[in-house]
């Protein structure tokens, strides 16, 4: 090799450590500068300041534990028990919490030697320890209370209205209305609303203790009662679970249908028309194209919310994708397989029933599981755009911004939906094609 | 003596011929009762989905043409107006496609890791392989919708919760992919760096990244597609983008027809494109793997 020979491949490697040095410095920096702007673009230093925190600790105690509410109407005097505040969550007639005791003064023991009295007169006394005794007057619009002017930053103080949070529970009084909430771990009510006979009974006393109901048998009662639960819809949830897992079958299944013949008019092996070929290859862009997002809102036009509209739109936007990845199997099918057949005399149909299908039946099984169980998460959030399914139930149920165990529950559903289909596509892709 | 023979050996024929017919009637037995059950789910769930919505399927059916019609022929009287309206919108699509962007991007740097914490032979701590493969199990398990509706509860609405929400699930999603990726990569380089005493992190950079590289980029592409959509749909239920757009211009009573028909166009014109550029990149990449 010749010294001028070697200076050259000095030069090119030294160009080439440039080139990757340019790579290795460069594609971080791209990155980088990136995300500064986008930390702009986004807005994320206005952030902390739109940020409601209070929101974040709300939900985040919510989610799992209850409240119940003992609360007093200040103009008839009457006091109220209710889970949660909810009339479907009330004590029936003369049932209330074994922590509120006293009839002429009710006095309500929140624990940690935190009690608070509702008095004759619409007069109220909190205790709380290390606090003096705090007294409560209501009258017509207004409070007047013995609070001195500083106060710590658990209680806010107005002529009209006094919140007081502790640890143990929480305090309202305002001219109108007393009420104090006592916070518990669990999601209360789960099981039984409280007007029904078993509630507070263990699973073992409903399944081999004495009849409970007088008109019904134990365990019938019981499954009714739970799934008539008027507090947490067991039933409802149950449905919209079903609706969405639906719409993610129908679609799929449908799409399948309706792409596969299609995706021979677009494969070019068997579709010698170059115009059918294009055409139809253009029609599945075109579908895929417009999306899920648009289909929905051009459905929901036409039928009205429901499952059947998520179906559709899942149904078409999945034509399109199917009908892609369909023909381009098709594409790579052995011809000899095909030839074969067609040597023993066999007629076109047949031709494609025996040397065709077989070599594409498990690429494409392997697909339709695969999207069954994507689009039941799409249809999670179809649902929630065309008002059907679980998808729904969760919007509604955050919109409303109280129900966060009932948000909770939905996520733990809709997690173990996803989780039970993944498992479920896959057992069967390992039944169906082995592997 | 041959007589016998034969005999015998006409019977084993017979029986493996009546076995072989037996075998396949079992099996058209089988395989006609897995599509008579197909059938008979098809049709009942579409029976259950037709009486649960609001409208039926046949009274419908006629009607889907309406909307897009109404949409087309409003926007067709107002073209002058469709440039400026498309205009109007396009910092909104930019919001969409950011969101998709930084999603996919974070969500893949979050999948790198779990693929790599999460394989057989390449993880920093072995044992703790089954935990980051639950982790990116869930991940990928909760829908979008789920964490961004409870994260504009909390931040109130804008891209931030689109965006967060997309890249947990992109993580998951791809820390699955990548993984069955890595699993499949050469440990000899990793093992010739491991010799000369390079750490973990040296040996993952030099010994398996240029292994799985153009296959991860490939994946990560294909994510970029996926999350366009979703962030368009994200956009319909409060957070941000063209989305957002299109949920005001269609709730505007009757719906403002021009504006929905601009914002239709411009979405459909970004999935197009990026469908396009990233099949394109991803042919060059991989030769037409990592479908």
């Amino acid at each position: 090799m010749t010294t001028t020979d070697m200076s050259f491949a000095k030069h090119e490697a030294d160009k080439l450590f440039q080139r990757k040095r340019l790579i290795g410095f460069g594609i971080p920096a791209v990155i980088v500068i990136y995300l500064a702007y986008i930390f702009f673009a986004f807005d994320l230093p206005g952030l902390a300041g739109r940020a409601n925190l209070e929101n974040a600790v709300t939900l985040a105690s919510d989610s799992w534990s209850h409240k119940v509410h003992v609360a007093r109407d200040n103009r008839t005097g009457e006091v109220q028990y209710a889970v949660e505040g909810e009339r479907k969550g009330r004590y029936p007639q003369g049932q209330r919490p074994d922590w509120v005791t006293g009839d002429e003064i009710i006095t309500i023991d929140l624990g940690a030697d935190h009690i608070v009295r509702y008095l004759p007169d619409n007069r109220t006394e909190i205790e709380i320890p290390g606090f003096p005794l705090i007294t409560a007057q209501a009258e017509g619009r207004n409070l007047t209370t013995n609070l001195p002017d500083d106060l710590p930053g658990w209680i806010s103080a107005s002529n009209r209205r006094v919140g007081i949070t502790t640890a143990q529970g929480r305090i309202t009084l305002t001219g109108a209305r007393t009420e104090v909430f006592n916070y518990f771990p669990g999601w209360e009510l789960f099981w039984f609303t409280l007007d029904s006979p078993y509630y507070g009974h263990g699973l073992g006393a409903i399944l081999f203790g004495a009849q409970i109901d007088p008109e019904r048998a134990n365990i019938s009662g019981a499954v009714s009662d739970w799934w008539n639960n008027a507090m947490w819809r067991h039933k409802d949830v149950a449905w919209a679970i079903g609706e969405t897992i639906l719409m993610a079958f129908l679609g799929t299944m449908g799409a399948a249908l309706i792409a596969l013949p299609l995706a021979f008019l677009a494969a070019r092996r068997f579709s010698p028309v170059m115009l059918l070929r294009a055409a139809t290859r253009r029609l599945f862009d075109f579908v895929r194209g417009v999306d899920a997002l648009i289909w929905t809102v051009v459905l929901a036009r036409a039928f009205g919310p429901g499952p059947l509209t998520g179906a559709l739109a899942i149904l078409i936007t999945d034509t399109g994708t199917f009908g892609k990845i369909f023909s381009e199997a098709l594409e790579n099918v052995d011809q000899k397989q095909f030839e074969g057949v067609a040597s023993t005399g066999a007629k076109p149909l047949q031709r494609y029933r025996f040397g065709v299908i077989p070599q594409v039946v498990p690429v494409l099984l392997a697909q339709i599981l695969y999207f069954l169980e994507s689009n039941t998460r799409s249809a999670t959030i179809i649902g929630a755009i065309t008002g059907g399914g679980i998808g729904l139930m969760l919007t509604q149920a955050i919109q409303t911004q109280k129900d966060w165990e009932e948000v909770a529950y939905y996520i733990v559903l809709i997690v173990i939906m996803v989780m039970l289909m993944d498992w479920f596509s896959g057992w069967l892709r390992s039944k169906l094609i082995g592997r | 003596m041959t007589d016998a023979t034969i005999d015998v050996a006409r019977q084993s024929v017979d029986t493996i011929q009546d076995s072989y017919i037996a075998q396949v009637q079992r099996r058209r037995l089988y395989g006609g009762l897995t599509l008579l059950i197909f059938v008979v789910l098809m049709v009942s769930g579409f029976h259950i989905a037709d009486e649960r919505n609001a409208g039926g399927f046949w009274e419908g059916l006629h009607q889907i043409g309406d909307y897009p019609a109404d949409v087309l022929s409003e926007a067709w009287q107002k073209r002058a107006e469709l440039p400026g309206l498309i205009a109007k919108y396009f910092p909104a699509l930019v919001e969409t496609i950011n969101i998709a962007a930084v999603s996919t991007l974070l969500g893949a740097i979050g999948g790198l890791f779990l693929s790599l914490l999460g394989t057989r032979g390449l993880a920093r701590w072995p044992r703790l392989t089954p935990v980051f493969r639950r982790t990116s199990d869930i991940m990928r398990a909760v829908p979008e919708i789920v964490i961004a509706l409870v994260l504009i509860f909390v931040v109130g609405g804008g891209p931030v919760p689109a965006m967060i929400a997309i890249a947990i699930h992109t993580a998951g999603a791809l820390g699955k992919m990548f993984s069955e990726v890595a699993e499949n990569a050469d440990l000899k380089p990793v093992e010739g760096l491991a010799s000369t005493g390079a750490t973990w992190s040296q040996r993952m950079l030099l010994g398996v990244l240029p292994q799985v590289a153009p296959n991860y980029v490939s994946y990560a592409l294909l994510r970029f597609e996926i999350n366009i959509r979703a962030s368009a749909i994200l956009g319909f239920v409060g957070a941000g983008g063209i989305g957002y757009e299109l949920r005001n211009a269609m709730g505007w009573g009757q719906g403002r027809y021009d504006d929905a028909a601009a914002i239709f166009i411009l979405l459909f014109g970004t999935i197009v494109f990026f469908d396009q550029l990233s099949s394109r990149f991803r042919n060059r990449l991989t030769g037409g793997l990592g479908q």
